[in-house]
């Protein structure tokens, strides 16, 4: 038994509702009790989804138990079959049906239904929602490309792009940006799957020379197994951030025999120009925090620490799965690993990395928002705002554009930084005011209410994430002239300062221990 | 599956439904139970997906740490590799040392928890003996098998009656019981209203604290302040309490209705409630006022959600003119929802339990101006160009008493006035804006 107040993932039934949702013409029979139609709203509300999901939950109720949730089953089955006409259909259990042990796919086999019906088996106890996903999605592709024979002409550019769902984060954008961007390099996209694929679609997978899995929680194990049954290579390489899309590009085109033509799509890359700009110097050793799924989670600490200049002081994953991966991550940035579903766990490690950016999930952009640290969303799970209106992917050359504007923003920016010391004596230009760029991004003061750990809010720029001085470390005249320096280093010096004194076992803070730990901190 | 049934003192054929219900379990009332008692948590045995539900039902990812969290179950609980009652001591060990200021922990049972009968009521016990009384256990069950969504405040209020006993001997006994929660803004106003009709020892159910429970007794009557509360009734009754009966106070008549009954209870002169009611009455008409233009004429369908849908029909038809096509609610309790039942105009459709499928296809039809429902149907129906208006935010907003009429008129005036803003037409009267 685990004590969860929140959870990054939810049940494997909302991983196989995501792939349902992804796709045209399937449906999904889900034998569950009333109250779980919550799933929903997950597309209804937070991607606002037109139309309802295609999924038809049984809603047993208790006097069912003692006569037959099989036939509430069936008959749900039959009804959603004639109403939806699907062209395939998905059957399983939620957490509570699982223990009914009613078998879905057996029953609904009795009914003979003149369209393929592919079982689902998702061990509630023991899994969770992107597991639930790949599961359903390596399923579906093995019942319509299992009996399939590979052609002998298979055009050598042909490729699928595999793993964007409903749900993910900026998926919708990604396949535009790198089936764009694949077409651009001589690429034959054919199949983009689940997103908008029909179960039809999942048959003509094997007709293309390999695949491009772009999220591997979701599709890693489908493309194994085309790999292995069809003998499709797929490329691995994740197009986020500017390398790494170069990479990728090689690696298709080098799966596909066209290295001989010019790379395009390269002249779109703003980030490596921004990065270089004078203005950028600002952001050299940013101390940032990372925390999401695997894979965005380690793209960003790559860019972070590669592209933008920033330093990697903790990345960790809520997966298990892909625990692995990450530890290997973090080694490369000498911070260790957090691999963990507990979102206490990741406040704790924050706080104690003190970092100057949270780059995360929706709980992250809490905690952050709590402890006033700007913030960023890298990862899924997300909340409504992070389905944007505009046009903005993650991968490819915009989406590494889109990653250094929403990543850099809400920090403070190099030439408002040169002008905020020149003005900081002016009387009407004070701490508390923000500059005028940072309303969107940054904690407002006193937006939620703050837990008794955390500082002052009138401080807070100043004591952001910093929550140990006890005021007596410092005398007084080295108070004021800690607070002559500008208050956006001001949280570093004093973190800095005590560090010093704390290993020298210097008490109490004066002025010259202040200017003996500058000098010593200098870079 | 669908049966119709006319019982002799009902005016409309009841549609009763068993398919698909797009409706909340009982657990999700613990998003405002916990906001209500302010010193007790709510700790769900159940599954990752009760967790997952909690969250995204409240939306609660904005609080990291909320009063409520979910002890999920695991396979080596229900391979009895485990113990589960050593596994939830050791839960509840672990959150009450995190949160020492918590008084009362309120274990709340699931679906799967009832499937595999897993006796809440001994672990409560059990870890009363060990807590109490720095931390009061209870329990009751929240699960979509046997509650839907405000159901779950139903049985935690019959919980929180049948655990009294002991507690509060000393103190008189209360005349009057207020149950069902309402926001504190409307228990001051109705507290108010009580003190110039003269009634005094009127208590709230729940109280804003877990030890503020009033002392039960054949001495004390008791009025319901929601619809749903057919168990929490009947512990009370087993108590000795007496309820008055009313309808309910949504708008100015429900409200006035409500207030009537009471005051007639405790023998209040005609005099005297027409002198303390008569400003807010006012007040309330001049507010509804605004808005009755918007809706006037409107036809209405109310899918099923909170079990207020009786009532909220009866405010609308009644009030400010809308025509009600059908009204769906999870479940009818008759007896307490009779007087609303009969106020609804002759040829309104009520419907019990639900067919979602079926449902929407009667609501197409029938084509309405507005169609209240759940959160995953409205932008589905928005999608088709219907207009709709949340349900869910009728359990949440202040919408009960006289100073709030208003405020219920404009969540319906709301998507009406968005529609016009959108399309251009003339700006609406002062009063419908949505702020």
């Amino acid at each position: 038994m685990q004590l969860s107040m929140w959870t990054y993932e939810g049940p494997p039934h909302v991983g196989a509702m995501r792939i349902a949702a992804s796709m045209e013409g399937l449906h999904y029979v889900l034998h569950a009790p009333q109250g779980d139609t919550y799933a929903d709203l997950l597309f209804t509300m937070i991607e606002r989804r037109p139309s309802r999901p295609p999924v038809t939950y049984t809603t047993f109720q208790a006097r069912d138990l003692g006569a037959s949730t099989a036939d509430v089953f069936k008959s749900a089955c039959h009804d959603a079959v004639e109403r939806f006409q699907p062209e395939a259909l998905l059957v399983g259990a939620s957490c509570t049906a699982e223990l009914l042990q009613d078998d879905p796919g057996g029953l609904a086999k009795t009914l003979e239904l003149d369209i393929p019906v592919v079982p689902l088996e998702l061990p509630s106890y023991q899994k969770k929602e992107n597991w639930g996903a790949s599961e359903t999605f390596y399923r579906l592709v093995r019942a319509f490309a299992g009996n399939r024979q590979r052609s002998e002409t298979i055009q050598p550019n042909s490729c699928n792009i595999l793993g964007p769902t409903s749900l993910g984060f900026r998926n919708r954008d990604d396949i535009r940006e790198i089936s764009g961007l694949l077409r651009e390099n001589g690429l034959d996209v054919r199949i983009v799957a689940p997103l908008g694929a029909r179960p039809a679609d999942l048959a003509r997978l094997p007709e293309a020379a390999f695949n491009i899995v772009l999220y591997p929680e979701i599709a890693e194990t489908a493309a194994r197994w085309l790999q292995k049954a069809h003998n499709m290579p797929f490329v691995s390489t994740v197009p986020i951030g500017v390398e790494a899309t170069q990479r990728f590009i090689g690696e298709a085109r080098a799966l596909a025999g066209l290295e001989e033509t010019p790379l395009t799509g390269v002249e779109t890359d703003r980030l490596s120009w921004y990065s270089k700009s004078i203005d950028s110097n600002y952001l050299t050793g940013k101390r940032v925090f990372i925390f999401g799924d695997a894979t965005h989670a380690i793209a960003a600490a790559r860019i972070a620490s590669r592209e933008l200049g920033f330093k990697v002081c903790g990345l960790g994953t809520y997966m298990r799965e892909f625990a692995r991966d990450v530890r290997a991550a973090a080694q490369a940035y000498n911070v260790e690993p957090l691999i963990t579903d507990d979102h206490l766990q990741v406040e704790e490690a924050i706080l104690e990395a003190r970092p100057e950016l949270v780059l995360g999930t929706q709980m992250e952009r809490h905690i952050a928002k709590r402890l006033r640290v700007p913030c960023a969303v890298i990862s899924a799970p997300v909340h409504v705002q992070d389905f944007p209106a505009r046009y903005s992917p993650q991968m490819g050359f915009e989406g590494a554009n889109v990653i250094f504007d929403s990543w850099v923003h809400p920090l403070m920016m190099g030439l408002e930084e040169h002008l905020l010391s020149m003005f900081r004596d002016d009387f009407e230009f004070n701490d508390d005011a923000a500059a005028s760029h940072l309303h969107a991004h940054s904690p407002a003061q006193a937006d939620t209410p703050v837990k008794a750990v955390v500082p002052d809010a009138s401080t807070a720029q100043d004591t952001a994430i910093s929550l140990s001085e006890a005021p007596s470390l410092w005398t007084d005249e080295a108070e004021r002239e800690l607070k002559k320096v500008p208050f956006f280093v001001r949280g570093k010096a004093r973190r800095n300062t005590e560090t010093f004194a704390a290993d020298n076992g210097i008490h109490p803070i004066t002025v010259e221990t202040l200017y003996d730990a500058k000098a010593h901190f200098a870079r | 599956m669908n049966q119709t049934f006319r019982p002799g003192c009902e005016r409309s054929a009841t549609i009763r439904e068993r398919g698909q219900h797009e409706v909340f379990c009982g657990l999700t009332s613990i998003i405002w139970l916990h906001r209500k008692v302010q010193d007790a948590f709510f700790l769900i045995v159940g599954s990752r997906t009760c967790a997952h539900l909690m969250q995204s039902a409240a939306g609660v990812m904005i609080f990291s740490e909320p009063r409520f969290a979910t002890a999920i179950m695991e396979e080596r609980d229900l391979a009895g590799m485990a113990d589960m009652h050593d596994e939830l001591d050791g839960v509840v060990e672990k959150l009450l040392a995190r949160r020492p200021d918590i008084k009362m922990l309120v274990l709340v049972g699931s679906c799967p928890s009832e499937v595999i009968k897993f006796d809440l009521g001994k672990a409560a016990e059990r870890l009363n003996r060990h807590y109490a009384p720095k931390h009061r256990v209870i329990c009751y069950s929240g699960s979509g098998i046997e509650t839907t969504f405000t159901q779950g405040e139903e049985n935690f209020l019959a919980a929180l009656v049948r655990d009294e006993p002991d507690a509060g001997k000393s103190q008189d006994s209360a005349k009057l019981v207020v149950a069902g929660c309402l926001p504190d803004v409307v228990e001051d106003q109705f507290q108010r209203l009580f003190k110039d009709l003269g009634i005094d020892g009127v208590h709230f159910l729940p109280g804003r604290t877990s030890a503020a429970m009033p002392k039960i007794d054949r001495s004390t009557r008791f009025v319901l302040a929601q619809p749903y509360l057919g168990a929490a009734a009947q512990a009370l009754e087993s108590r000795g309490a007496s309820r008055i009966n009313a309808i309910f106070p949504l708008g100015e008549e429900g409200t006035t209705a409500w207030l009537k009954a009471i005051a007639d209870a405790f023998e209040v002169s005609e005099e005297r409630f027409e002198t303390v009611t008569a400003p807010a009455r006012k007040r309330a008409w001049a507010a509804l006022s605004h808005y009755r233009h918007l809706l006037s004429g409107k036809r209405v369908f109310l899918f099923p959600d909170s079990q207020l849908e009786p009532s909220l029909a009866r405010f609308l038809a009644r009030e400010i003119g809308a025509q009600i096509v059908e009204v769906g609610s999870p479940y009818l309790h008759r007896e307490h929802v009779a007087g609303e039942l009969a106020l609804l105009p002759p040829g309104v459709a009520l419907s019990e339990g639900q067919d979602v499928d079926r449902q929407i296809d009667r609501c197409r039809a029938a084509d309405p101006d507005l169609i209240v429902c759940g959160m995953g149907l409205a932008n589905p129906f928005e999608a088709e160009g219907r207009l709709t208006k949340w349900s869910i935010e009728f359990a949440f907003t202040p919408i009960q008493g006289y100073e709030q009429a208003g405020d219920l008129a404009e969540l319906f005036a709301r998507p009406l006035v968005r529609r016009n803003a959108l399309s251009g037409k003339p700006a609406t009267e002062e009063g419908a804006s949505c702020s």
